[in-house]
């Protein structure tokens, strides 16, 4: 039943996958990212990979597909035709093609114990998870403390494209940009009333649930990452409903650029917290008396300093955009 | 009883997925836009709350029932909205309705 759903999946990613490449309306092709996006979810939760699925559908389909649409409304929505005749990059994607299917014959079948990749670390992190931190969602335990440094660098990876996208758009130095105003535009949907009356029923739930995600992560699928793109999602929702210079005022710039600094400086605090205490860097068990404790405190702040980051980033990148959009 | 509740979930699984499977043939025979979003938005909501129905019932008093609750209200007041938005936006753009839908 599972290869029948895993096939059916994989055609529809086949065929969304062409559809993006012909469509040459870029509204077309973005909203179809959107799907496929949902498609890749879908197949990571039949591969038993809830924490990925939740990454996936809530970045990939929800915040990138709104982000995407606001860098559209910036430029032309239709592809500019190009009268290449693509025959040498074709031939050199059949061929690697080819060789990666080739490749395919000597892997080990799906979910194989004996895998290579099934013999190397993971029966330690298995065995040890329960007795060094005690956690019962051993991917938080791996992401959080026996990878801590990973995370770190992927909060600085979205840390840097953050501060990127702000020097790319952000022009404070024209004024009004980055201000209040009180234009057409900036109010949303306030004169559509179902919009407008659902948005604002839904959204503190949305906001709710991506709390819950955030703090729940030791026990189920979810952490920081999915938290944060969930939150912000809340936040883009509301405002599309009630215009954007509503939602920055409850969140305004200067809060998202704390949040994105404060974010990476609360991991990295958290980080040299262990060097400090005598132990070594990101190394939670010395931040409490009881070592299995510490880990929890340092997996709870090193999340909560993960969603606080990709919050600040994902609203920040939306506001430039829709601050750009406004100025010309 | 056991017997009862499985023939209910099964009426409302398959029922639910013809729902949304006329919504599908209707969106891809429908002549014009409007059309179309309306054989599918009507049939999804509709569709989708049946199947979750069903699912209900094959969950029983479970903590998946609750949540698959939650997620029914969600639907319920997110898809017509959606379904709302999108013929808002289209007639905003000022696209019209096909002339041969209207005729006939």
């Amino acid at each position: 039943m599972v290869t029948l759903f895993g096939v059916f999946l994989l055609t529809l990613l086949v065929i969304t996958a062409v559809g993006i490449l012909r469509a040459e309306h870029l509204f077309v092709a973005v909203m179809l990212t959107g799907i496929f996006s949902l498609q890749m979810a879908a197949m990571f939760f039949i591969l038993d990979a809830a924490d990925v699925a939740l990454t996936e559908a809530a970045v990939g389909a929800g915040v990138a597909t709104v982000l995407l649409l606001g860098a559209l409304a910036l430029t032309n929505d239709r592809e500019r035709p190009s009268g290449i005749r693509p025959w040498w990059p074709l031939a050199l994607i059949a061929a690697a093609t080819l060789l990666v299917i080739y490749a395919t014959f000597d892997q080990p079948r799906l979910g194989d114990p004996d895998a290579p990749v099934h013999q190397h670390v993971a029966p330690w992190y298995l065995e040890e998870t329960p007795r060094l931190i005690d956690v019962p969602n051993v991917v938080t335990a791996i992401l959080a403390s026996f990878r801590g440094y990973d995370t770190l660098g992927e909060l600085f990876v979205i840390f840097t494209a953050g501060i990127g996208v702000l020097f790319l758009l952000a022009n404070p130095s024209k004024g009004g940009a980055l201000s209040l105003s009180q234009s057409a535009e900036s109010q949303g949907l306030r004169h559509h009333l179902v919009p407008r009356v659902v948005g604002r029923l839904v959204v503190p739930f949305i906001v709710l649930f991506g709390l819950y995600v955030q703090f729940h992560g030791d026990y189920g699928p979810g952490g920081g990452f999915q938290a944060g793109a969930l939150i912000s999602a809340g936040i883009i929702l509301y405002a599309l409903v009630e215009g954007e210079s509503m939602a920055l005022k409850a969140l305004s710039f200067r809060v998202l650029a704390g949040m994105i600094a404060g974010g990476a400086l609360l991991y990295v605090g958290v980080g040299i917290a262990g060097i400090l205490l005598g132990g070594n860097f990101l190394d939670y068990s010395v931040l409490s008396a009881d070592p299995v404790a510490g880990q929890h405190l340092g997996i709870l702040l090193v999340e909560a300093a993960v969603g606080l980051t990709v919050t600040g980033v994902l609203l920040t990148i939306f506001h430039s955009f829709a601050a750009r959009d406004q100025k010309s | 009883m056991e017997v009862l509740l499985d023939i209910i979930s099964w009426v409302l699984l398959v029922s639910g997925g013809a729902f949304v499977f006329i919504g599908g043939v209707g969106a891809l025979r429908m002549p014009d836009f409007y059309t179309r979003m309306h054989a599918a938005s009507l049939t999804d909501t509709l569709g989708t709350i049946l199947v979750l129905l069903g699912i209900i019932l094959q969950a029983g008093f479970t903590l998946s029932a609750v949540k698959l609750l939650a997620v029914m209200v969600f639907l319920l007041l997110t898809a017509p909205t959606a379904a709302y938005a999108l013929a808002n936006a289209a007639r905003l753009a000022r696209l019209a309705p096909e002339r041969r839908a209207l005729d006939d």
